[in-house]
Protein backbone atom coordinates (compact mmCIF):
# COMPACT_ATOMS: atom_id res chain seq x y z
CA UNK A 1 0.00 0.00 0.00
CA UNK A 2 1.35 3.40 -1.20
CA UNK A 3 -0.14 6.46 1.01
CA UNK A 4 -0.25 9.39 -1.10
CA UNK A 5 -2.53 12.17 -0.50
CA UNK A 6 -5.17 13.21 -2.78
CA UNK A 7 -2.83 15.99 -4.40
CA UNK A 8 0.02 13.31 -5.12
CA UNK A 9 -2.58 10.90 -6.77
CA UNK A 10 -3.38 13.42 -9.46
CA UNK A 11 0.44 14.60 -9.81
CA UNK A 12 1.49 10.77 -10.70
CA UNK A 13 -2.24 10.64 -13.00
CA UNK A 14 -1.60 13.73 -14.64
CA UNK A 15 1.40 12.94 -15.80
CA UNK A 16 0.81 9.30 -16.72
CA UNK A 17 -2.11 10.01 -19.02
CA UNK A 18 0.64 11.90 -21.28
CA UNK A 19 3.03 8.76 -21.12
CA UNK A 20 3.70 6.87 -24.03
CA UNK A 21 3.94 3.39 -22.10
CA UNK A 22 5.92 1.64 -25.20
CA UNK A 23 7.89 4.20 -25.70
CA UNK A 24 8.78 4.69 -21.99
CA UNK A 25 8.83 1.48 -21.31
CA UNK A 26 11.40 0.03 -24.01
CA UNK A 27 13.53 3.25 -22.65
CA UNK A 28 13.27 2.50 -19.37
CA UNK A 29 14.25 -1.34 -19.79
CA UNK A 30 16.89 -0.67 -22.14
CA UNK A 31 18.81 2.22 -19.81
CA UNK A 32 18.18 -0.93 -17.07
CA UNK A 33 20.39 -2.78 -18.81
CA UNK A 34 23.02 0.04 -20.14
CA UNK A 35 23.58 1.43 -16.98
CA UNK A 36 23.47 -1.68 -14.84
CA UNK A 37 25.04 -4.41 -17.07
CA UNK A 38 24.59 -7.48 -14.92
CA UNK A 39 21.03 -6.70 -15.33
CA UNK A 40 20.99 -8.57 -19.03
CA UNK A 41 21.49 -11.65 -17.25
CA UNK A 42 17.52 -12.35 -17.92
CA UNK A 43 17.84 -11.41 -21.10
CA UNK A 44 20.24 -13.79 -22.92
CA UNK A 45 17.52 -15.01 -25.47
CA UNK A 46 16.65 -11.31 -26.19
CA UNK A 47 19.54 -11.46 -28.99
CA UNK A 48 22.17 -8.37 -29.50
CA UNK A 49 22.55 -6.70 -26.29
CA UNK A 50 26.57 -5.96 -26.84
CA UNK A 51 25.99 -1.86 -26.64
CA UNK A 52 24.02 0.59 -26.00
CA UNK A 53 22.82 0.98 -29.37
CA UNK A 54 22.27 -2.74 -29.69
CA UNK A 55 20.02 -2.32 -26.76
CA UNK A 56 17.83 0.28 -27.38
CA UNK A 57 17.17 -0.59 -30.77
CA UNK A 58 16.83 -4.23 -29.98
CA UNK A 59 12.81 -4.98 -30.63
CA UNK A 60 12.63 -7.98 -27.58
CA UNK A 61 13.78 -5.06 -25.25
CA UNK A 62 11.00 -2.59 -26.49
CA UNK A 63 8.24 -5.30 -26.13
CA UNK A 64 9.34 -6.72 -22.95
CA UNK A 65 9.86 -3.28 -21.78
CA UNK A 66 5.81 -1.87 -22.59
CA UNK A 67 4.79 -5.34 -21.16
CA UNK A 68 6.57 -4.36 -17.85
CA UNK A 69 5.29 -0.80 -18.26
CA UNK A 70 1.81 -2.06 -19.08
CA UNK A 71 1.79 -3.84 -15.93
CA UNK A 72 2.85 -1.01 -13.80
CA UNK A 73 0.49 0.92 -15.44
CA UNK A 74 -2.09 -1.25 -14.19
CA UNK A 75 -0.59 -0.67 -10.77
CA UNK A 76 -1.43 2.88 -10.71
CA UNK A 77 -5.26 2.23 -11.04
CA UNK A 78 -4.56 0.30 -8.01
CA UNK A 79 -2.34 1.91 -5.37
CA UNK A 80 -4.36 1.32 -2.15
CA UNK A 81 -4.40 -2.70 -3.10
CA UNK A 82 -0.73 -3.09 -4.86
CA UNK A 83 0.14 -5.89 -2.67
CA UNK A 84 -2.89 -7.93 -4.19
CA UNK A 85 -2.63 -6.45 -7.71
CA UNK A 86 1.07 -8.07 -7.97
CA UNK A 87 0.66 -11.07 -5.94
CA UNK A 88 0.58 -13.48 -9.43
CA UNK A 89 3.47 -11.35 -10.55
CA UNK A 90 5.71 -11.69 -7.43
CA UNK A 91 5.39 -14.99 -7.57
CA UNK A 92 6.22 -15.38 -11.11
CA UNK A 93 9.05 -13.38 -10.79
CA UNK A 94 10.56 -15.85 -7.73
CA UNK A 95 9.57 -19.05 -8.90
CA UNK A 96 9.96 -19.04 -12.48
CA UNK A 97 11.92 -15.93 -13.09
CA UNK A 98 14.35 -16.18 -10.43
CA UNK A 99 14.96 -12.39 -10.00
CA UNK A 100 16.22 -10.85 -7.40
CA UNK A 101 13.71 -7.81 -6.20
CA UNK A 102 16.68 -5.43 -5.72
CA UNK A 103 16.41 -5.80 -9.92
CA UNK A 104 12.62 -3.85 -9.16
CA UNK A 105 14.43 -0.72 -7.49
CA UNK A 106 16.56 -0.54 -9.84
CA UNK A 107 14.02 -0.33 -12.50
CA UNK A 108 12.27 1.69 -10.80
CA UNK A 109 14.51 4.37 -10.18
CA UNK A 110 15.42 4.33 -14.02
CA UNK A 111 11.76 4.79 -14.85
CA UNK A 112 11.96 7.83 -12.86
CA UNK A 113 15.28 9.05 -14.47
CA UNK A 114 13.28 8.41 -17.76
CA UNK A 115 10.47 10.62 -16.66
CA UNK A 116 12.48 13.23 -15.85
CA UNK A 117 14.25 13.18 -18.89
CA UNK A 118 11.00 13.15 -20.90
CA UNK A 119 9.18 15.78 -18.84
CA UNK A 120 11.41 18.04 -17.78
CA UNK A 121 10.10 21.05 -15.88
CA UNK A 122 6.76 19.42 -15.38
CA UNK A 123 8.78 16.41 -13.62
CA UNK A 124 9.35 18.87 -10.75
CA UNK A 125 10.37 18.38 -7.10
CA UNK A 126 6.81 17.44 -5.72
CA UNK A 127 5.70 14.85 -8.79
CA UNK A 128 9.33 13.18 -8.25
CA UNK A 129 8.74 12.52 -4.60
CA UNK A 130 5.14 11.20 -5.43
CA UNK A 131 6.82 8.64 -7.94
CA UNK A 132 9.17 7.65 -5.94
CA UNK A 133 6.42 6.50 -3.53
CA UNK A 134 4.72 4.95 -6.29
CA UNK A 135 8.00 3.09 -8.20
CA UNK A 136 9.18 2.10 -3.87
CA UNK A 137 5.49 0.68 -3.74
CA UNK A 138 5.80 -0.79 -6.71
CA UNK A 139 8.80 -2.69 -6.11
CA UNK A 140 7.88 -3.65 -2.73
CA UNK A 141 4.77 -5.53 -3.91
CA UNK A 142 6.73 -7.69 -6.15
CA UNK A 143 8.97 -8.82 -3.92
CA UNK A 144 6.24 -9.47 -1.28
CA UNK A 145 5.39 -13.32 -2.11
CA UNK A 146 9.04 -13.79 -2.44
CA UNK A 147 10.39 -16.96 -0.13
CA UNK B 1 33.61 -0.90 -12.07
CA UNK B 2 36.70 1.32 -13.04
CA UNK B 3 36.11 4.88 -14.99
CA UNK B 4 37.14 3.94 -18.20
CA UNK B 5 38.19 6.57 -20.37
CA UNK B 6 35.06 6.78 -22.56
CA UNK B 7 33.44 7.63 -19.09
CA UNK B 8 36.03 10.42 -18.16
CA UNK B 9 35.37 12.09 -21.50
CA UNK B 10 31.28 11.99 -21.27
CA UNK B 11 31.37 13.49 -17.44
CA UNK B 12 34.37 16.05 -18.60
CA UNK B 13 31.97 17.11 -21.16
CA UNK B 14 29.07 17.13 -19.17
CA UNK B 15 30.28 19.46 -16.38
CA UNK B 16 32.05 21.54 -19.12
CA UNK B 17 28.37 22.51 -19.88
CA UNK B 18 27.44 23.06 -17.00
CA UNK B 19 29.87 25.67 -16.62
CA UNK B 20 29.53 27.73 -13.83
CA UNK B 21 26.04 27.03 -12.89
CA UNK B 22 26.82 23.02 -11.07
CA UNK B 23 25.70 24.87 -7.56
CA UNK B 24 22.21 25.69 -9.29
CA UNK B 25 21.81 22.19 -10.27
CA UNK B 26 23.49 20.63 -7.11
CA UNK B 27 20.89 22.87 -5.26
CA UNK B 28 17.94 21.18 -6.91
CA UNK B 29 19.43 17.82 -6.48
CA UNK B 30 19.11 18.17 -2.23
CA UNK B 31 15.82 19.54 -2.55
CA UNK B 32 14.84 16.68 -4.53
CA UNK B 33 16.54 14.20 -1.96
CA UNK B 34 14.92 16.01 0.74
CA UNK B 35 11.32 15.68 -0.51
CA UNK B 36 11.50 12.06 -1.91
CA UNK B 37 13.48 10.33 0.84
CA UNK B 38 12.56 12.43 3.82
CA UNK B 39 15.03 10.69 6.43
CA UNK B 40 17.77 12.49 4.43
CA UNK B 41 16.70 16.21 6.70
CA UNK B 42 17.46 14.21 9.60
CA UNK B 43 21.37 15.38 8.78
CA UNK B 44 19.78 18.87 8.39
CA UNK B 45 18.01 20.27 11.66
CA UNK B 46 20.53 23.05 11.84
CA UNK B 47 19.36 24.50 8.42
CA UNK B 48 15.95 26.25 7.11
CA UNK B 49 14.76 22.97 4.38
CA UNK B 50 12.07 25.24 3.04
CA UNK B 51 11.92 25.78 -0.83
CA UNK B 52 14.38 28.62 -1.66
CA UNK B 53 15.94 28.69 1.29
CA UNK B 54 19.25 30.47 0.99
CA UNK B 55 21.34 27.88 3.28
CA UNK B 56 20.29 25.20 1.21
CA UNK B 57 21.45 27.42 -1.75
CA UNK B 58 25.05 27.72 -0.06
CA UNK B 59 25.13 24.05 1.27
CA UNK B 60 24.06 22.85 -3.01
CA UNK B 61 27.26 25.03 -3.67
CA UNK B 62 29.77 23.26 -1.20
CA UNK B 63 28.53 20.05 -2.62
CA UNK B 64 29.14 21.13 -6.16
CA UNK B 65 32.72 22.21 -5.54
CA UNK B 66 33.25 18.83 -3.94
CA UNK B 67 31.66 17.29 -7.16
CA UNK B 68 33.70 19.98 -9.59
CA UNK B 69 36.85 18.60 -7.39
CA UNK B 70 36.29 15.47 -8.46
CA UNK B 71 35.75 15.88 -12.23
CA UNK B 72 39.09 17.58 -11.79
CA UNK B 73 40.91 14.56 -10.26
CA UNK B 74 39.31 11.44 -12.01
CA UNK B 75 42.45 9.80 -11.56
CA UNK B 76 42.34 9.97 -8.10
CA UNK B 77 39.05 9.80 -6.12
CA UNK B 78 40.12 8.28 -2.93
CA UNK B 79 43.33 11.03 -2.60
CA UNK B 80 41.10 14.68 -3.74
CA UNK B 81 38.20 13.71 -1.67
CA UNK B 82 40.55 12.44 1.47
CA UNK B 83 39.41 15.14 3.69
CA UNK B 84 35.39 15.04 2.60
CA UNK B 85 35.41 11.23 3.91
CA UNK B 86 37.39 11.90 7.21
CA UNK B 87 34.70 15.06 7.39
CA UNK B 88 31.67 12.63 6.64
CA UNK B 89 32.96 9.74 8.76
CA UNK B 90 34.01 11.22 12.09
CA UNK B 91 32.20 14.73 12.00
CA UNK B 92 29.35 14.33 10.42
CA UNK B 93 28.50 10.54 10.94
CA UNK B 94 26.50 10.56 7.56
CA UNK B 95 24.96 6.92 7.09
CA UNK B 96 26.82 6.07 3.58
CA UNK B 97 23.66 4.49 2.42
CA UNK B 98 22.07 8.13 2.19
CA UNK B 99 25.35 9.16 -0.45
CA UNK B 100 22.91 7.02 -3.13
CA UNK B 101 20.25 8.87 -2.83
CA UNK B 102 21.96 12.55 -3.31
CA UNK B 103 23.76 10.97 -6.36
CA UNK B 104 20.32 9.38 -7.84
CA UNK B 105 18.38 12.69 -7.70
CA UNK B 106 21.63 14.59 -8.93
CA UNK B 107 21.36 11.84 -12.29
CA UNK B 108 17.43 12.62 -12.23
CA UNK B 109 18.20 16.92 -12.22
CA UNK B 110 20.15 16.68 -15.21
CA UNK B 111 18.30 14.40 -17.00
CA UNK B 112 15.69 17.07 -17.09
CA UNK B 113 17.71 20.28 -17.36
CA UNK B 114 20.25 18.47 -20.11
CA UNK B 115 17.66 16.00 -22.09
CA UNK B 116 19.76 16.61 -25.31
CA UNK B 117 22.71 15.47 -23.61
CA UNK B 118 21.66 12.44 -21.87
CA UNK B 119 22.04 9.26 -23.60
CA UNK B 120 21.87 6.25 -22.07
CA UNK B 121 26.09 5.92 -22.12
CA UNK B 122 25.71 9.51 -20.72
CA UNK B 123 23.56 8.37 -17.54
CA UNK B 124 25.67 5.23 -17.29
CA UNK B 125 29.00 7.00 -17.35
CA UNK B 126 27.73 9.33 -14.62
CA UNK B 127 25.69 6.98 -12.38
CA UNK B 128 29.47 5.05 -12.10
CA UNK B 129 31.48 8.49 -11.52
CA UNK B 130 29.25 8.86 -8.97
CA UNK B 131 29.26 5.79 -7.43
CA UNK B 132 32.59 6.17 -7.44
CA UNK B 133 32.68 9.50 -5.65
CA UNK B 134 30.49 7.83 -3.18
CA UNK B 135 33.40 4.68 -2.69
CA UNK B 136 35.53 7.46 -2.13
CA UNK B 137 33.43 9.68 0.77
CA UNK B 138 32.92 6.45 2.07
CA UNK B 139 36.24 5.30 2.77
CA UNK B 140 37.14 6.67 5.73
CA UNK B 141 34.58 5.05 7.57
CA UNK B 142 35.75 1.97 9.02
Amino acid sequence: MVHLTPEEKSEVTDLWSKVNVEDVGGEALGRLMVVYPWTRRFFGHFGDLSSADAIMHNPKVKAHGKKVLSAFSDGLQHLDHLKETFAKLSELHCDKLHVDPENFRLLGNVLVVVLAHHFGKDFTPHVQSSYQKVVSGVANALAHKYH
Amino acid sequence: MALHAADRALVRALWRKLGSNVGVYATEALERTFLSFPSTKTYFPHLDLSPGSTQVKAHGQKVADALTLAVEHLDDLPGALSALSDLHAHELRVDPAHFKLLGHCLVVTLARHFPGDFSPAMQASLDKFLSHVISALSSKYR
